[in-house]
């Protein structure tokens, strides 16, 4: 089903039966069965103020549209959006709710923080067919509950997303990156004393090997930043590919089970040598990427409580593993009481985040 | 104002409640004397108030669990208090209330710095997060004008802003997990010090809830590194058109100061006649604030000049030194004071887009006119977060309700507009009864439903943010 409007889908929601929602495809994780829903009638960027760095669009619009738009007047969304379809397997055309949806965010978090950040209003249909609105188009909104950041990030659990509002970026007009080989535990090590800088960091990473740091601004005054820091840390100026570190381009098309965790960066480098396993990091460790080539490791177990891991990639025929953290007793009680409230029928995506 | 008639019920088992609450905390933590109670009848909005049933000041979680499953038990209202600092309402009691004060929970509990994180007791105030950290060359962010005083508990509640936010983001995007204490007692840990709590957002949805879904008692806040050092530079325009078009221009351009201020000509002038900060006699000015090192400072201001040198501006001011600066903000960081020199006054906080700036300063004139009260507009200009300054005379009768409706007329025109009832304040009671001009029924019941899952009985600051008319059903349950 293709609803081309919101009182379409307002009409199809309300006709009682099990919908697997979908934007593009290229990012879904987590089972669920159901009619497929698509939002990809649901398209077109409705108001952009580069004045203003605003963006309206309609939630099945492609990425790549909104990319398209933006980069004419060298803008740009901030945050990021990885392209993961080489490391899922996907084919498909990306879509702005569908990136909402997953809250998918980059490289750049550590400075700007993660798509929910820059998510200024959305719309949506619920589970009762009830169209609502929340946020809107401004910077600053504090009128009522936010339901934007509820919603980023809840994989199509709370409701269909039929527009997404964003604050946007305009593109620096320099880039550098600065790196080094160096081992895990003093890679992260560099990239922590680089966060806590005031050199403002818009990448720290850490891949096959090399400890990665990228800065953006103007052009003095990243020549002057990355001179600071190559003295500090003894890192080189180079030429980097982040989209690699975006996308983990590393861990695609090889065999085994992928894991994004959220850890504490300081607990990064003795988590994967707990584990044992290849690792790529971001967020200076805040964000570990782990390749299980057997699919056996207990990354949840490894971890103990501090943080949390996302099952991102399953090895076909391994054990059934809930592909997301478990929550504790409380907060799962308040999310299962927000899902029976927002969708009372359980029609949107069943099965899907436990 | 209309707040619910207090429950006889409630008023009369007073020494009970009293009695259990002494059971759970010090002597000293349980405020009931009436002559006590009074010092909580109101927060910055001192236009209402009404003291509490009783007071309770715990300090640490598991006094405020306990003082909570006996409100619930006892079916009665609580108010949680930060330091009392809303301008909207947010902590005003109904005299049938429990007031949960949060100001004795002011511990540092860990900090972090290879983590970048702090983690604080609620009742810890904004400015001395920032005075725990700032001598090792770290700070919290976000910065409301009340920083000396408001406390994280609050500003959680209310999702606070500032003037630095532009670049760093407002509360919502510093705070990176909490302990909630949710009415029925249940303690709840939401995300912490890493990014991402996983799941669904239930953090993203408690910054900003009003005190309604639970008593935040401790924090995980993102810190960050000083930057090297900050330059203001002022430039007065001859028109307010100019004025926003000018900031428009710079955002466009790519350059992201931290801070973008906006002062019109009645509050140039009232802020002039009260602190002296030597500024032009103007339309309309505007405080640029950048950051970096001496020569990132340069490079920021050399651009944004060539920008406003585009439009003509009467005067572009820069900074030498520390104290040019200092001055260069003083009139600013004085306004609010000035115009309270002139007279009583009510501060709102609507949010509209940018481009909209000229005609709603504009209509604000106009309103100004018709309603026969003086205005004053000194706002946050980069993220459009205005804040009129209506003057009004509390001791002339029909004076305040006279303000309340040029308010409320503001504040339909900034929804009219594409923008918000508030931006950083929050809706309290102030703009409880404007909700329904942004939202629709099924906007609001989709926040009402948020509540009835963390607070069923809907005993926590119950009477605040939703149309006492739409919640009456709920509350009476």
């Amino acid at each position: 089903m293709k609803p081309a409007s919101e009182s379409e889908l307002s009409e199809m929601i309300r006709g009682a039966r099990a919908f697997l929602i979908q934007g593009g495809g290229t990012r879904r994780i987590g089972q669920t069965v159901g009619e497929l829903l698509e939002t990809s009638a649901l398209a077109g960027v409705e108001l952009y103020e580069p004045g203003a760095l605003t963006l309206i669009a309609r939630a099945g619009t492609p990425l790549a549209e909104v990319q398209t738009i933006l980069a004419a007047e060298r803008q740009r969304l901030a945050f990021e959006v990885p392209d993961l379809r080489k490391l899922l397997d996907r084919e498909g055309t990306s879509t702005i709710g569908g990136v909402v949806a997953a809250n998918a965010s980059g490289p750049r978090r550590v400075q700007v923080g993660a798509c929910r950040d820059a998510l200024l209003g959305v719309r949506f249909v619920d589970g009762t067919g009830a169209i609502v609105k929340n946020g809107g188009r401004v910077m600053k909104n504090v009128t009522g509950y936010d339901l934007v950041k509820l919603m980023a990030g809840s994989q199509g659990v709370l409701g269909v997303l039929t527009e997404v509002s964003f604050k946007v970026q305009a593109v620096p007009e320099a880039e550098v990156t600065l790196m080094a080989e160096r081992s895990l535990p003093q890679g992260l090590a560099d990239l922590r004393a680089a966060l806590g800088s005031p050199y403002d960091i818009s990448g720290a990473a850490w891949i096959a090997g090399r400890a990665m740091i990228r800065l953006e601004g103007m052009a003095g005054s990243v020549a002057y930043r990355a001179g600071k820091l190559r003295d500090l840390l003894a890192f080189d100026t180079a030429e980097a590919d982040w989209s690699a570190v975006r996308d983990v381009t590393l861990f695609a098309g090889r065999p085994g089970a992928v894991w994004r965790v959220s850890v504490k960066p300081t607990e990064a480098a003795p988590l994967i040598a707990r584990l044992g396993l290849e690792a790529v990091c971001d967020w200076g460790g805040g964000l570990v990427w782990l390749l299980d080539p057997t699919g056996t490791a207990d990354v949840r177990a490894a971890l103990s409580g501090n943080g949390h891991a996302t099952l991102m990639r399953t090895l076909p025929g391994a054990m059934s593993v809930p592909v997301f953290q478990p929550e504790s007793l409380a907060v799962a009680k308040l999310t299962a009481g927000l899902r029976a409230k927002f969708d009372p029928r359980g029609v949107f995506n069943p099965g899907m985040m436990g | 104002m209309d707040m619910p008639i207090p429950n006889a019920a409630i008023l009369a088992r007073k020494s009970t409640i009293v009695a259990r609450l002494r059971g759970v905390l010090p002597a000293d933590a349980v405020i009931f004397d009436p002559a006590e109670t009074r010092a909580y009848e109101c927060d910055a909005l001192t236009a209402y108030r009404c003291a509490p049933l009783v007071a309770v000041l715990p300090r640490t979680t598991a006094e405020v669990a306990a003082v909570l499953k006996i409100c619930h038990e006892e079916q009665i209202p609580v108010v949680p208090r930060g330091s009392g600092t809303s301008l909207a309402g947010g902590a005003l009691p109904t005299a049938d209330c429990v007031i949960l004060g949060v100001a004795r929970m002011n511990a540092v509990l860990e900090t972090d710095y290879d983590n970048r994180f702090i983690r604080v007791q609620s009742g810890r105030t904004n400015l001395s997060v920032t005075g725990a950290i700032e001598s090792d060359g770290w700070f919290y962010a976000p910065d409301p004008s009340s920083q000396l005083a408001c406390a994280i508990a609050g500003n959680i509640a209310m999702n606070s802003g500032g003037a630095h936010c532009l670049k760093y983001g407002v509360t919502t995007n510093n705070v990176l997990g909490v302990t909630l204490v949710q009415m029925d007692g249940t303690v709840v840990e939401i995300g912490g010090p890493w990014s991402d709590a996983g799941g669904i957002d239930l953090l993203g949805v408690i910054c900003g809830s009003e005190g309604q879904l639970g008593v935040v008692t401790e924090a995980t806040l993102r810190i960050l590194p000083k930057p090297e050092g900050a330059r203001p530079v002022l430039v007065g325009f001859n028109s307010n058109e100019v004025a926003g078009t000018c900031v428009s221009d710079i955002i466009k351009a790519g350059i992201l100061p931290v801070a973008i201020e906006f002062m019109d000509r009645p509050c140039i002038r009232a802020t002039e006649a009260f602190a002296k900060a030597g500024y032009p006699d103007c339309e309309a000015l505007l405080i640029i604030e950048v950051e970096g090192s001496p020569a990132e400072i340069a490079e920021q201001l050399t651009r944004i000049k060539a920008i406003a040198m585009q439009h003509n501006p009467v005067e572009f001011r820069e900074a030498a030194d520390e104290d040019q600066a200092k001055r260069i903000w003083l009139g600013r960081k004085s306004a609010f004071g000035a115009m309270g020199q002139i007279n009583d006054y009510m501060c709102l906080d609507g949010t509209i887009p940018v481009s909209a700036l000229p005609y709603v300063l504009r209509r604000i004139g106009e309103m100004s006119t018709a309603y026969g009260l003086d205005v004053g507009n000194v706002f946050h200009a980069g993220d459009g977060n205005m804040h009129p300054l209506i003057l009004f005379d509390a001791n002339k009768p029909g004076d305040l309700q006279r303000c309340e409706a040029f308010g409320a007329d503001i504040l339909k025109l900034c929804v009219e507009v594409g923008g918000c009832l508030t931006g950083e304040h929050g809706v309290g009671i102030e703009k409880r009864d404007l909700m329904s001009v942004q939202f629709t029924a099924a906007d609001m019941e989709a926040q009402l439903r948020v509540k009835d899952v963390f607070d069923p009985a809907w005993l926590l600051n119950p009477a605040k943010v939703f149309p006492l008319n739409i919640t009456a059903s709920r509350r009476a349950g």
